[in-house]
């Protein structure tokens, strides 16, 4: 594949404008541009996973591939994708354009792309369901805002349900609470009946399947990549923490997603974890099998989200622990709060959390027997259970971006803020419209956080970067905190590009700094090996 | 063009409604024929549109969380924006319903040079919604006086409240003002902000339109071309007591105002305007979110096929053992 | 989840609400009013016709009668003039009232069918009827 470059910011903020094309969006023909899409899927990760269609493609050919009777296959789905959800149904129907979420779409505001308002996006697929699933559509056609499928249509349904990162901000501002995640999702699943898929896409769901982790880590790889982190621990605290794997037995199992045990600033978030655990004397296990919180394959298909899913509980119940404990993660806390338990529960074999430290039980996970770290560390240290040195953390002016998913799929906004007001003295808040349930989102959710859609990711950036570099400006924030793996790794790069200066970090990362640890030698540096405030010396 | 057509549309009903009554003499027609179907259109179209939407079921537990959930007891819990109780849905849908809660959140995206991004309150849309609909509703009620012999006292309250300030003979009713200018804004919205009017579709226009002609119509015989009221009435009570009747000289106005209803009425459950039925139904609203601890079950969840801990320590046994992992099967 | 049960319910409520006006009205004889033109001037009027022709009586009353308020408390003109050009003293107590004396049984029949409550007896006198 040809090296897709990505505009300068300066270029790219110039070029931005709010405005409509002067034909109707009908009549204005889709354009497939480079920077804006992802490669197609391959034929070998979507045969992997029993897809249909398996096969190599690529999104700017003339032919896709498709079956004959692609169109067919298409009602087929809708038809049936109408019967099994109400609110796929509904939302088709009620929508009545008043505009309200036309504004508050990450991927408007950063393109400007009239297609990208809320409404549009949705009305690329409900002008399809007009032709062919309601009568005034049949006998009015166009004047009813109807359109039949053709194979462009296809192409553009494509295009603009890969530029949804399905983040629910629009939800929020619609008076009958349409959501476009949820037209997004059916619009996706019913583009992987023909193995419409992306390759960043398809390729950790294979991964995930058949390794257990969208990064395809095999077993050993994962004690590997732990083994190091112990080391750094070790570097840092001069402890040596010795973390179990695959133990039956042990009271917890620890699910978070790859993407902490691979990269920077994720790792650093994961050895937080870890600290903080080996401090409690946490009886805890890792599993390779069920190595992976997130959840790639909810940007496919429900069957497939829920396979991939269904190791969680499954391996709990092969360990025989009590119950689970969750990482920093977007979307999985969605999955985890919205469909696990419906999908692959319910979880008797397991019981409902209760903190071997505190004594508190969780009462509002005790069906899915599943708690956030970050619950659970709020809980430590409003119990005063934890030594913190929050001085340690002095050198940061932080900021807290909400992900979409645990604040909107969720509500888990206190907990976080909580915790980093405990652990750090510098914290600000962004602009009210920015944050708490009007977050917005990294630009590069729903498995976008590819590499040769850059610009679309980095457009998508742009509102968040925005409310960061007012924070920057008025607060001199340089550190960027959040609880999802890919805000880790995404907004690091959206960062880079509109607000040079500011780092990204995990909550946990926070809480390792300033946990003062039993038998710890005095620490010199923080986490990332740069010396801890008044050490700079040294 | 999708502004134009709608517009003729209406233009066309007045004219046919107009020649039906004043020229061919179909006070029949219009006057019984056509509201008894288009009652029974409207009744018919609405129990169906919603049983259709009923037939399909919720899955997933899928509240949109508008704030914090519930935690723990010294976390303060967003309750009508993020509810986990049947009460709290409950609070959530009536301010929903009745005050518009999301809309009221509305914000206006503004772009400037840097670029910097700004967003503004911006409540006009909540406002002119609200207005709209309270009005809408408050003139529904009004016109019980025409649908009860006997006016119940609540019905004559109201109507003297609309009408408290006695401007003008008959009094002006407040709510005819109010309807006919926020009616006349979201036209005007409609047309004026270019991103809206590339959304809208006729099918925005037309009820827009129609329901501007309703009110025009209505305000018309009230105060300017009146027409013989007492005979309104009684027309309208022999429809509700299913005896017809046509009485001499009410005013083809009349008959146009009832003509344009009877098309909303008709028009309705096959139009964006089912909002009515379906914001009830809205699963990202109508739902507490209680998923974690209370298990929403699926009707159609099914078996999948996956990928099992014995498929996998199968695949990887040999490094597993290796790397000092624990098997299964040694 | 289906959640028929609320959906049914809420739907029957809808419709009791909608179709309210339907079973109120059901079976009852549509009382259409009947304002009495018998009282003892209008018997003795040689032609029985009041200021203007019936239909505008029926339907602009009511603006008549304010602009001959006005005309009588703001300009001090007590002569209308009708449509054939005869001439009246605009007075509610002096000619309406005169004529109709009857108030129960004109003015009220329809008002009251049509729940209106002119404010006219705010300021003028009722007239005496006999209780029947």
């Amino acid at each position: 594949m040809a090296k897709v470059t990505t505009p300068k910011p300066a270029e790219l903020a110039e070029a931005l404008e709010y405005t409509t094309p002067k034909t109707e969006w009908m009549d204005t023909p889709t354009v497939i541009k480079p920077g804006t899409f992802c490669w197609g899927a391959k034929g070998k990760n979507l045969g992997i996973v029993e897809f249909p269609n398996a096969r190599d493609w690529t999104p700017t050919e003339e032919d896709w591939k498709l079956p004959e009777n692609w169109q067919e296959i298409f009602f087929k789905g809708m038809k049936d994708l109408l019967g099994k959800y109400r609110s796929f149904k509904v939302f088709m129907d009620i929508c009545v354009r008043c505009g309200a979420c036309a504004d508050k779409c990450h991927f408007f505001i950063g393109s400007g792309d009239p297609k990208n308002m809320p409404v549009l996006r949705a009305e690329l697929l409900r002008s399809v369901y007009r032709n062919d699933f309601t009568m005034a559509g049949k006998i009015l056609g166009k004047i009813a805002g109807a359109r039949p499928l053709t194979i462009d249509v296809l192409k553009e349904l494509w295009y603009y349900f890969y530029q949804c990162t399905e983040c629910r901000r629009c939800s929020l501002f619609c008076p009958y609470g349409i959501d476009t995640a949820e037209i997004t999702m059916m619009g996706r699943e019913l583009l992987n009946l023909f193995g419409l898929n992306t390759d960043w896409i398809s390729g950790p769901v294979a991964n995930c399947y058949m390794k257990g982790n969208h990064l395809g880590l095999e077993p050993h790889a994962i004690m590997n990549s732990i083994e190091g982190m112990v080391d750094d621990i070790e570097t840092i605290t001069g402890l040596r923490i010795s973390p179990s794997f695959n133990r039956k037995g042990a009271e917890i199992l620890f699910v978070t997603p790859s993407g902490d045990l691979f990269a920077d600033p994720g790792t650093y978030t994961c050895m937080g974890y870890m600290m903080l655990f080996h401090e409690l004397g946490l009886d805890y296990t890792w599993s390779t099998y069920a190595s992976e919180g997130g959840n790639f394959g909810f940007f496919t298909s429900n069957e497939m989200a829920k396979r991939l899913n269904s190791k969680i509980y499954a391996e709990a119940k092969r360990l025989g622990v009590k119950y689970i404990i969750g990482g920093e993660c977007g979307h999985m806390w969605r999955v985890i709060t919205q469909y696990m338990d419906t999908w692959n529960g319910p979880a008797d074999f397991l019981e409902v959390p209760v903190s071997p430290i505190t004594g508190t039980r969780f009462e509002n996970s005790k069906s899915t027997k599943m708690i956030h770290v970050a619950e659970f560390t709020a809980d430590l240290i409003k119990n005063n259970k934890l030594k913190l040195d929050p001085s340690r953390n002095d050198n940061l002016i932080l900021t807290y971006h909400d992900s979409c998913n645990t604040a909107r799929g969720m509500g888990l906004m206190d907990e976080p803020r909580y915790i980093i007001n405990n652990v750090c003295n510098n914290f600000h808040e962004m602009p009210e419209n920015t944050i708490r349930e009007q977050t917005f989102c990294c630009g590069s959710g729903t498995g976008l956080n590819a590499s040769e859609n850059m610009e679309l990711r980095m457009r998508g950036g742009l509102p968040r970067a925005n409310a960061v570099k007012f924070v920057r400006e008025k607060h001199g924030v340089n550190m960027l905190a959040n609880i999802c793996a890919i805000d880790r790794a995404t907004l690091s790069a959206s960062m880079d590009y509109w607000v040079p200066g500011v780092g990204v970090t995990g909550v946990h990362e926070l809480v390792a700094n300033a946990l003062i640890m039993k038998g710890e030698k005095e620490r010199e540096t923080n986490m990332r090996g740069d010396p801890l405030p008044g050490k700079e010396g040294n | 063009m999708k502004i134009v057509l709608p517009l003729v549309a209406v233009i066309v009903l007045v004219v046919i409604a107009f020649a039906g009554v004043g020229i061919a003499g179909m006070q029949f027609l219009f006057g019984v024929l056509i509201p008894y179907a288009a009652i029974a259109v409207f009744i018919l179209g609405f129990i169906y549109r919603v049983i259709s939407w009923s037939r399909s079921p919720v899955p997933f537990s899928i509240p949109t969380t508008a704030g914090q959930m519930k935690s723990f007891p010294w976390i303060k819990q967003n309750k009508l924006d993020n509810p986990s109780s049947t009460l709290g849905v409950i609070g959530r849908m009536a301010l929903e319903v009745l005050l518009f809660r999301s809309l009221f959140r509305n914000t206006k995206t503004e772009l400037r040079d840097g670029p910097t991004i700004t967003y503004g309150s911006e409540k006009f849309l909540w406002i002119a919604g609200l207005a709209f609909h309270w009005s809408f509703l408050i003139i529904f009620i009004r016109h019980f006086r025409f649908f009860m012999q006997d006016v119940p006292l609540v019905i004559r309250m109201i109507e003297g409240l609309d009408s408290f300030l006695q401007i003008g003979v008959p009094l002006l009713y407040l709510t005819d003002v109010v309807l006919l200018g926020a009616v006349t804004f979201l036209v005007f919205r409609r047309l004026s902000m270019p991103l809206i009017k590339y959304i809208s579709l006729p099918a925005d226009y037309f009820p827009l339109f129609l329901i501007m002609g309703i009110a025009i119509t209505g305000i018309l015989m009230r105060y300017f071309t009146k027409v013989y009221i007492v005979g309104v009435k009684e027309l309208v009570i022999g429809l509700l007591s299913f005896q017809p009747v046509i009485p001499d000289g009410i005013g083809v106005i009349f008959y146009i105002h009832l003509f344009l209803v009877s098309t909303l009425l008709a028009y309705f459950p096959m139009s964006k305007l089912m909002h009515m039925g379906g914001v009830f139904l809205s699963p990202t609203r109508n739902m507490a979110n209680n998923s974690r601890a209370v298990r929403h079950v699926n009707p159609w969840n099914y078996p999948v096929h996956v990928h099992t801990y014995a498929e996998y320590e199968e695949e990887f046994r040999e490094k597993m053992k290796k790397a000092g992992l624990p098997v299964e099967k040694e | 989840m289906y959640n028929g049960g609320k959906i049914i319910a809420g739907l029957v409520v809808f419709l009791a609400i909608f179709l309210f006006p339907f079973y109120y009205n059901f079976g009852k004889a549509n009382a259409k009013p009947e304002p009495k033109l018998n009282t003892p001037v209008i018997q003795q009027l040689a032609e029985k016709k009041c200021v203007e022709s019936k239909d505008f009586m029926r339907q602009e009353h009511m603006q008549l009668l304010n602009d001959w308020r006005d005309s009588v408390v703001r300009d001090g003109n007590r002569i209308y003039v009708n449509a054939e050009g005869k001439k009246f003293t605009m007075s509610l107590q002096n000619t309406c009232l005169n004529c109709h004396s009857n108030k129960k049984e004109f003015c009220d029949s329809c008002h009251n069918y049509m729940a209106v409550k002119p404010y006219c007896f705010s300021c003028h006198i009722q007239p005496k009827e006999d209780k029947s």
